[in-house]
């Protein structure tokens, strides 16, 4: 707690230096309020500890010593990121692309949508000012500043991020891509993108959240993102966090769903140093359908953390976690599954599997499940597995004349590929498995492979 | 030169030794059968062969086409043409068929310095095995033996085999669990594959396999040794009387030596 203290005051100062910096928010006073209770809040609860139940497993002590500043403001619609920087995170067919530097709006990088009628994809700060009508009743409705710290300071710190909107019925094909650039710096930056998702009654959308960093320098990305699926409603959300070894990241998606909407959720991580990544459905109405895949890959000395919190609050609801991890180096991972069913929520069935495989003798893996349930009438089961490379599977490849090496490689991919092949076949399941391949300790023999 | 020279083989697996002295010579062009009541080391034998490391050789030698058979590590020994077709093969979820096979014979080819091979080419040259194998093409995308049926994994053996094209061909107990039809067609994939610059040794508990595969020559394994060779009428004979009466003789040739 002392080290949080120690570190208010620079993020008061910060605070208000943010109010007076941006035109863009003195404009908006409708949030100011909230803005205001969430630095309040962020103030009283600081920085979790290893004390905090939620947080045992993670020390968020480097990212509360650290002294972030906000970053410089932009001197051109790119943010000093070029159109080359980008190429690489450019893909064919989509609906819309945004490009987010250091947690701020490049219009110049961005592509927005054309010829969905009511489809709204834009920058969060601009549809706060336009659009208050439709924002209002969903920003900060649903993600908790009153208890989680991160969110708290995000609420509190967001410059920007991406605005998502489809009107009843619209089944969009296209995927969204939402690019979060963290451009480096001589001194440490922090950017809190905030995102906001609606998709209305009876629509579709697919939407990837892709987190990178251009050049070396210590970043810390505090992310939430708020979801809402409406009635009927099906969302395939995609998030990468590939950021350098540099890198903080906390992020929050907090998702709430109502009746008989489905939210297919699929996290892959392969960058930074310390990463939370906090996946908290709310099954508010009935029939909703959640599944929460994932895969996180840790190398080096990297510290990947991921929080579950799946509430079933409706009867006739069903929630399927699964979450792959491979910890190679002194890397660690944590899994942590809470499912909680509310009273009345009869007839859930929730699922949880979270399997390890450690190719390193250094890596750590915790895992713990958490159910909480007060309905009589469910079906909650949990298993989780740390393991070693299968030594049986490794002889089979190796006697059809694979060496070592490349027959790791091929295991290693296998066993990421349960986490592909529960998403859509498509341009972004592929993009994805390219990414995983890179990231696997045996990169180069897969790669051959593949 | 033999082919295949065996001499004087001992192994142990953990503190148990299996093997005990195996000799065995095995030309080009020829068939051998395995036989013997279980536990008697057949299958160390294959394991033995395919480098398996868990089984430890403390005394012998094996030659292969004249090199080191045990100084080499699996993948060596399967790019110099040794494959055996396993007991139990292994489920490998989220890895299909095709790249499974394209990969283990690229990782071959470019051993002996063959341009590796691509998908347009490979995929024809799959299908045609597949044919042989009479297996469905769906084999191709589906992930290695996940799933299939004990029939299904050991005619994806064969089917494996024949794509690799290997020069010693090691069958361990193929049969097992095989009903009749998929022991026909098993049977007909080894039998394409007889030629006079392969050898082929099937280990098996039952003679039925070797009405359809019919060796050149049987041996019987019992207690790590071979007690008894000859030409495919000892399997008959083996098979009336049991292991039994070549129990007693092996071991009464052990008291009197």
């Amino acid at each position: 707690m002392s080290t949080a203290i120690q570190q208010l005051p620079s993020h008061l100062e910060a605070f208000l230096q943010l109010q007076q910096q941006l035109p863009v928010h003195r404009q908006e006073p409708w949030f100011r309020g909230v803005r205001e209770g969430a630095f309040t809040s962020f103030c009283q609860l600081g920085f979790p500890t290893v004390h905090d139940e939620d947080w045992r497993f993670t020390s968020v002590a480097p990212i509360a010593q650290t002294a972030f500043h906000l970053p410089e403001i932009p001197e051109d619609e790119c943010n000093g990121v070029t159109e080359g920087d980008v190429a690489p995170y450019r893909l064919e067919g989509l609906a819309a692309q945004l490009v987010f530097v250091n947690g701020r709006y490049a219009p110049g990088l961005s592509r927005l949508p054309a010829g969905h009628k009511g489809l709204q994809v834009s920058s969060l700060a601009e549809a706060m000012l336009k659009e208050r009508g439709i924002v209002e009743p969903h920003l900060a409705r649903y993600a908790d500043s009153s208890k989680e710290a991160f969110t708290a300071l995000n609420t509190a710190f967001f410059e920007d991020g991406a605005f998502v909107f489809l009107p009843r019925g619209l089944a969009l094909q296209e995927p969204i891509y939402l690019l979060y650039l963290n451009h480096g710096s001589a001194t440490p930056q922090i950017a809190n993108p905030r995102n906001l998702i609606v998709v209305g009654e009876n629509s579709q959308a697919t939407i990837l959240e892709d987190y990178v960093s251009l050049g070396a320098g210590v970043s810390f990305s505090n992310v939430v993102t708020e979801v809402v699926a409406g009635e009927q409603a099906v969302l395939h959300h995609y998030r990468i966090e590939r950021e350098s070894t540099d890198a903080f990241h906390i992020s929050t998606m907090r998702i709430q769903q109502e009746r008989s909407s489905t939210v297919n959720s699929h996290s892959v991580l392969t960058g930074g140093a310390l990463v939370r990544n906090n996946i908290q459905p709310v099954l508010a109405g009935e029939g909703g359908n959640c599944l929460i895949n994932g895969l996180f890959i840790g190398n080096g000395r990297q510290h990947l953390d991921n929080y579950m919190k799946v509430e079933h609050r409706s009867a006739h609801c069903a929630s399927h976690q699964f979450y792959n991890g491979i910890l190679d180096g002194e890397s660690r991972g944590v899994f942590h599954g809470r499912i909680l069913v509310c009273k009345g929520a009869q007839q859930t069935d929730s699922k949880q599997t979270n399997r390890n495989l450690l190719p390193s003798d250094t890596a750590q893996m915790d895992t713990k499940p958490q159910l909480e349930i007060f309905a009589d009438d469910v079906k909650c089961t949990h298993g989780a597995t740390i393991g070693q490379i299968d030594e049986e599977a490794l002889f089979y490849l190796r006697s059809r004349g694979l060496d070592d090496a490349a027959a790791k490689g091929l295991l290693l991919f296998a066993f990421a590929s349960e986490c592909l092949e529960r998403m859509n076949p498509g341009p972004i399941r592929n993009y994805l498995a390219k990414i995983i391949i890179q990231a696997l300790p045996q990169a180069k023999q897969s790669e051959a492979v593949l | 030169m033999s082919m295949l020279e065996i001499r004087n083989l001992h192994a142990r697996i953990e503190n148990h030794e299996i093997l005990k002295g195996l000799s065995l010579t095995v030309n080009a062009g020829e068939v051998h059968s395995i036989m013997g009541p279980n536990g008697s080391g057949k299958s160390t034998l294959a394991q033995v062969l395919a480098r398996r490391e868990s089984y430890v050789v403390t005394e012998g030698e094996v030659l292969l086409d004249g090199k080191d058979l045990l100084a080499m590590k699996p993948e060596d020994a399967a790019c110099e043409g040794v494959f055996m077709a396993f007991q139990y093969p292994i489920e490998i979820a989220g890895i299909s068929n095709a790249y499974f096979l394209r990969a283990a014979l690229n990782a071959i080819r470019k051993y002996h310095g063959k341009r590796e091979m691509d998908a347009m080419d490979f995929i024809p040259f799959y299908k045609e095995k597949m044919k042989l194998l009479e297996v469905d093409e769906s084999f191709m995308t589906r992930s290695v033996n996940e799933g299939f049926s004990g029939g299904e994994k050991k005619r994806n053996e064969i089917l494996q085999m024949a794509l690799l094209e290997p020069k010693l061909a090691i069958l361990d107990e193929t049969d097992s669990g095989l009903d009749i039809d998929a022991m026909r067609i098993v049977a007909n994939g080894v039998n394409a594959m007889r030629s006079p610059d392969r050898a082929i040794i099937v280990i098996t508990h039952y003679q039925r396999l070797l009405d359809y595969i019919v060796p050149d020559f049987v041996h019987v394994l019992v207690d790590g040794r071979i007690v008894k060779s000859g030409g495919k009428e000892l399997a008959l004979t083996l098979e009336e009387q049991g292991y039994v009466g070549v129990e007693a003789e092996a071991s009464a040739t052990a008291v009197a030596v």
